[in-house]
């Protein structure tokens, strides 16, 4: 009965084959994971502090009207072009946020909300009216596949063949993430930890605080348009959130967070194999199985831990 | 004395008017701070004694008059000042240790893409050690109680070496112990001749703790010397018919105030 839906557990197909015939393919797909869990997880360390968890949902749906909008205005696909769509959506997205729970009785959440659901929805009306003209669909931004990349084009460099194109760009944002943390560290920390002291420190809060955003915006451009939206919004939340249940220093989880996206991509990828599932749905289950089991079992403050505390105690 | 008369007040408020959404919160604040004063700042609750704080900072934007600073804006003044918020305002389960947050009181003096350096680590170590906070250096901030809290804010202040200090409620909620210790760093700073504003819950130890006091109640009641201010008529006048709630017998003995 169960062979029915579990597929047979053969180690050769899923732990050798990938790496010798399959190696071509996989190494890209690995690394395409491990770059996409690293950007999104290293911002969304910040983004979980400053509790917008949820705002990095919005944005990768809001982002849509502003491809878009972009492509039918310019009628061009370049880079460039999408990336100031998508900075300018999410940006005007996270200033509507604000706006709506600052001067009204909406509360935060209720406004991400309103402001992402019609964005998103804006965006499904522009590609529908204008699908003859845009190379775009909703569903491509929101699932795209991971499995596609090797045979994505490849970008060369003075005559070195890079890998895949979206591999290379996702690298590149990958280590200009780590630049700016590394830059603007302090920054960040005081402006996430105490604005009030921030601003008394004569530190401009908000161009921190947009910038972030702006970051934001690109990391999940670059990501979802290859990966699909639920992976982004995942590791957004998934490395930070398990690493912050190991350790209790900043630079730590951030570091914690580079080691959980090697495991979520290396990992996923060998369960989707085997499961011939969904690549980015298995990094998101392994994220998912690795959080319950830091959660359960971490031995300093996992739940486990304390119900042996609280039973002692009650003794 | 020379100083005094070289160098223009601490803090200088003129006819200053905060609303928030077209509610007034404070109305015609006139003030000038004199260097070297610990003033306490005292009112009922929903007075604005926070927004008065906030507003100076430049957290509130100010509906009409203007605030000078050592003679300047608040952003040009900015290295001079410091500020303690109230506990309650940070999240203290954020994956810090306490010298990371002394540290933070560097960072106005390190600017843009510098990093603390060793000198700055010396700075917040000895900062912690005043308020006898260092050996918890290496702690997670989520694993302090409250008055360890509030000394750990108290060292970030010292260690942004401000001339001009502003604090928000630093006693609320802390032992015994702290609030000496706090009240006894507050001594120090003002005989080297800062001069700090503190937000103060409690009338009996107001007296005793600021050389003067900042009465307000959405406007200000009266500013000066504590002995000059701390009168029944005063405080009435602050509080309104909140105060009469006490017997004038418990008045007099609680608050040292002679009623007539």
């Amino acid at each position: 009965m169960i062979e029915n839906f579990i597929p047979p557990f053969n180690f050769n197909d899923i732990f050798i084959e990938p790496w010798t015939y399959g190696f071509e393919s996989y190494i890209w797909i690995f690394l395409m994971g491990f770059f996409v869990n690293a950007a999104c997880g290293l911002v969304g360390n910040f983004i979980i502090l400053r509790r917008m968890a949820l705002v990095g949902d919005a944005i990768s749906h809001s982002l849509l009207p502003g491809i878009a909008l972009a492509f039918i205005l310019s009628s061009s696909r370049s880079t460039t072009v999408i990336v100031i769509g998508a900075i300018s959506a999410g940006l005007l997205t996270t200033i509507f946020i604000e706006y709506i729970y600052k001067t009204s009785r909406v509360k935060a959440d209720a406004a991400i909300g309103i402001v992402f659901s019609t964005f998103f929805a804006i965006g499904v009306i522009l590609i529908t009216m204008y699908a003859d003209h845009v190379d775009l669909d909703a569903d491509c931004v929101l699932y795209g596949e991971i499995g596609f990349i090797p045979f994505d084009e490849r970008a060369s460099f003075a005559g070195i063949n890079l890998g895949p194109i979206p591999v290379v760009r996702m690298a590149g944002v990958t280590i200009v993430v780590l630049l700016l943390i590394n830059l603007f560290y302090k920054e960040l920390l005081v402006t996430s930890f105490d604005v009030g002291l921030a601003n008394s420190l004569g530190i401009n809060t908000n161009l921190f605080h947009y910038g972030l955003m702006a970051v934001l915006s690109v990391v999940i451009v670059s990501a979802f348009e290859s990966v699909g939206a639920i992976l982004v919004i995942a590791m957004l939340i998934f490395p930070g959130a398990t690493a912050s249940l190991i350790s209790h220093r900043l630079p730590i989880t951030l570091g914690l967070s580079l080691f959980l996206s090697i495991l979520y991509s290396l990992i996923g990828v060998h369960l989707a194999i085997w499961l011939n599932c969904s690549i980015a749905g298995a990094m998101v289950v392994v994220a998912g199985l690795i959080f319950t089991g830091v959660w359960l079992f971490n031995p300093t403050n996992g739940l486990i831990k304390k119900m042996g505390l609280t039973r002692k105690l009650t003794k | 004395m020379i100083d005094d008369y070289r160098e223009a007040a601490p803090l200088e408020i003129h006819d200053l008017t905060v609303a928030y959404q077209k509610k007034p919160v404070l109305y015609g604040i006139d003030l000038e701070v004199p260097k070297g004063s610990l003033v306490g700042i005292v009112g009922p609750n929903g007075a604005g004694k926070s927004t008065l704080i906030k507003t100076i900072m430049g957290l509130v934007p100010i509906g009409s008059g203007w605030i000078k600073i050592f003679g300047k804006s608040f952003k040009k003044a900015i290295t001079r000042v410091g500020y303690v918020p109230q506990r309650e305002s940070v999240d203290w389960d954020f994956p810090v240790n306490v010298l990371d947050v002394v540290l933070m009181g560097r960072y106005g003096r390190l600017g843009l893409l510098k990093k603390p350096s060793k000198d700055d680590k010396d700075i917040a170590m000895a900062c912690l050690e005043k308020v006898k906070m260092s050996p918890y250096a290496n702690r997670q901030i989520a694993n302090l109680s409250g008055g360890q809290q509030q000394r750990v804010f108290l060292a970030r202040a010292l260690a942004q070496e401000s001339d001009l200090y502003f604090m928000d409620e630093p006693f609320a909620g802390v032992d015994a112990a702290t609030e000496t210790a706090i009240i006894e760093i507050l001594q120090e700073l003002k005989n080297r001749g800062k001069t700090l504003l503190v937000v103060h819950h409690d009338l009996p130890t107001a007296k005793q703790y600021f050389d003067r006091l900042l009465l307000l109640n959405m406007r200000l009641v009266a500013f000066g010397p504590t002995e000059e201010i701390f009168t029944m008529e005063n405080l009435q006048k602050t509080y309104g018919g909140r105060l009469t709630i006490l017997s004038d017998v418990a008045v007099e003995r609680n608050l040292g105030v002679k009623v007539d």
